[in-house]
């Protein structure tokens, strides 16, 4: 047992001091998930760029085409490539043998993807690729460094390299640290137009991640209300009954 | 009532007055009734602090409705608990809801217990008579953090997986025994689906079956000696020529429809959370529980949920585990002592002298602080103010026997004090 226990600490340790050496500042990413051409742009996106490697296996393909407002001959025609039926959920067939050979990981299911990790970190990710020729993908990335993920979005986006500047800590030895990004070769998108392509496919995320999320903030304001008059009836009744207490 | 109408009526009343009269031939129906609500009789002084034991009752019921329907859909197995709970959240009809009334409720559960609790310390329901009913209490509460941790793990998330690692590794530290103790509690040699089907075991069937039998057992308890009040004071002592306590009011009407005054406010907070903020930016749901259990990778910083906190806080504080772990063993139990701790001759906070009060103030503060401290990361700031605070905290109780013996305290009135609205 104690032994465990050391190999978890030990397992611990860098995780806690990368925590403590602060993470990579995160882009804010305003959303909303009930902007449907937004969500509708973000299916798109994530199932031209994601899917291939991704899946996202706990949503069903006609639920989301409801949600998004597309009828499903729309669905089919646009979105599912593999011949799967609407009725099924986003699995891709990817072997996970042959995915750990070819990036060292199976590539992470995406259904909670934005749960676990918030909007922020994802539209800062997707934004933070920079050639680094020493990793075997040839780029490198701010917001997770060594990561196994290619910059899928290259053509788009186009090759950053990023700038660094030099820091001397407490012993005089010069740290590195990140700076801001330079657009070495262009892509076929401004920088605000791919901006704004991966704030589509971020809000596609976030509403995969709990569907039911519009369902719940709709039904929310009717309930508060009810209960808002039954509190002021039971409060009123209240009144009335401890007139009799002196 | 119109006349026509008075024929009608009054042939239901009888036929429903017939019926209670043949059940109570069998079963102490009206008498059970009379007893326990309408000819209880509670102090009529009972302010905002008296609404959380109803409203425990509530979420008490809220978790065992939303529970049953939870465990239809759910699968206990470390291959599919992940997907049935996104099942559940995707899938099943109004299965987000019953889900997040569920893991809400966990939360709202542990706020309201929490503020109960602290009514007794200010105002010292604990005191005699009440110590058995102040005992059932702290072992309802004791179930509850059980039930917590045991339910925390189902969702087979990652924070789930490690923290369940963490705590049962906490049983290690018991000497000679531990690891064959840890080896018991998992039936395994790590957190796998062995200790999954348990927990489920334990959190749907024992643990809940214990709690509703200690709440009878408290209730019982509270009805038999009655209730106390902001001031103190034993309402028994004082009673009308009927009997009936001078300060006192029938449960039933006056406290129903007063504690349904409760439940409206509370259900509204409730539901805020329910529909706005379900995780409540990850204290009530935390974000490293969105990606399914992994034995190879931890969270990046490992925490339990909030209402554990506090006791993590000590834990943490102190530099050799096993002490560690039984300081904070001990920082639970102490509760349960409290009746002869207190050597003050009043009950309440209102009329105890400054020293009381200071302590009050300084442990109600140290405890927030804690649960504060529990949920960060380790650094020797905040490990050296856990320490601090864990200090004040056991100051609290183990000095007690002191500064409530030689505070100064004010006159206790006989009869409560109130004034009618």
């Amino acid at each position: 047992m104690r032994t465990k226990l050391l190999v978890l600490l030990a397992a611990l340790a860098p995780v806690a001091a990368f925590a403590a050496g602060g993470e990579a500042r995160l882009d804010h990413v305003g959303i909303d998930v009930a902007n449907k051409p937004a969500l509708q742009r973000g299916a798109r996106n994530f199932v031209n760029y994601c899917l291939g490697c991704h899946s996202a296996k706990y949503v069903r393909y006609n639920r989301m085409a409801a949600d998004i407002g597309i009828t499903e001959q729309q669905l089919i025609d646009n979105l599912m490539f593999t011949g799967e039926r609407p009725h099924d959920t986003m699995r891709i067939g990817i072997d996970p043998d042959q995915a750990r050979r070819w990036f060292g990981v199976v590539p992470p299911d995406l259904s909670l993807i934005a749960r676990a990790r918030g909007t922020d970190y994802l539209y800062t990710f997707l934004r933070s690729f920079y050639a680094d020729p020493a990793r075997p993908t040839g780029v490198n990335n701010i917001v997770l460094p060594g990561t196994a993920m290619p910059h899928v979005l290259a053509q788009l986006q186009g090759v950053q390299e990023a700038v660094w500047e030099g820091h001397p800590d407490a012993q005089g030895n010069v740290q590195k640290q990140f700076k801001e990004f330079k657009l070495a070769t262009p892509g076929t998108m401004a920088p605000e137009e791919f901006d704004g392509f991966v704030r589509d496919t971020v809000t596609f995320l976030e509403y995969i991640g709990e569907p039911a999320r519009l369902q719940r903030e709709s039904l929310g304001f009717p309930v508060i209300a009810f209960l808002v008059f039954f509190t002021l009836l039971a409060w009123a009744l209240k009144k009335e009954y401890w007139k009799d207490v002196k | 009532m119109m006349a026509s109408t008075n024929q009608t009526a009054r042939t239901d009343g009888g036929r429903i007055k017939a019926l209670v009269g043949w059940i109570d031939d069998r079963f102490p129906l009206t008498k059970l009734w009379k007893e326990q609500v309408a000819e209880y009789y509670a102090p009529k002084n009972m302010n905002f602090w008296y609404y959380f034991g109803s409203l425990a009752m509530l979420v008490l019921v809220l978790q065992i409705l939303t529970g049953i329907f939870l465990t239809m859909n759910y699968k206990p197995s470390a291959a599919e608990a992940f997907g049935s709970v996104e099942y559940i959240m995707r899938d099943v009809e109004w299965g987000w809801l019953i889900r997040y009334m569920h893991s809400t409720g966990a939360s709202a559960f542990f706020i309201v217990v929490y503020l109960h609790m602290f009514r007794a310390l200010l105002y010292g329901s604990y005191q005699k008579p009440r110590e058995l009913l102040w005992i059932f209490g702290m072992l309802i509460y004791f179930a509850l953090m059980a039930e917590g941790f045991f339910g925390y793990l189902l969702p087979w998330g990652n924070m789930s997986y490690w923290g369940a690692q963490v705590i049962v590794s906490l049983f290690g530290a018991i000497p000679y025994v531990g690891d064959s103790l840890t080896e018991w509690i998992r039936g395994d040699f790590y957190i796998s689906d062995v200790t999954l089907n348990r927990f489920f075991a334990l959190h749907v069937i024992a643990i809940p079956f214990a709690l509703v039998f200690l709440v009878i057992a408290h209730l019982m308890a509270l009805h038999e000696v009655g209730s106390n009040n902001p001031d103190g004071v034993e309402i028994k002592k004082v009673k009308g020529p009927d009997g009936i306590p001078l300060d006192g009011i029938a449960f039933h009407p006056y406290y129903t429809v007063k504690d349904m005054v409760g439940v409206g406010v509370f259900l509204i907070l409730f539901c805020l959370v329910i529909f706005f903020a379900p995780t409540m930016g990850g204290y009530f749901l935390e974000h490293a529980n969105f990606e399914p259990a992994n034995a190879l990778q931890t969270p990046p910083h490992i925490a339990p949920v909030w209402y554990y906190t506090p006791f993590y806080a000590i834990l943490r504080s102190v530099p050799n585990k096993p002490l560690g772990a039984a300081l904070m063993g001990v920082a639970v139990v102490l509760f349960v002592f409290l009746p002869w701790l207190d050597r003050s001759k009043v009950k309440s906070i209102r009329y105890r002298g400054p020293l009381s009060k200071f302590f009050i103030t300084a442990f109600a503060i140290s405890f927030l602080a804690l649960g504060y401290l529990g949920m960060q990361p380790v650094t020797p700031t905040y490990t050296m103010a856990a320490r601090v605070f864990a200090t004040v905290y056991f100051a609290f109780f183990l000095l007690m026997p002191w500064y409530t013996s030689i505070d100064k305290t004010k006159p206790v009135p006989t009869r409560v004090t109130y004034h009618a609205h």
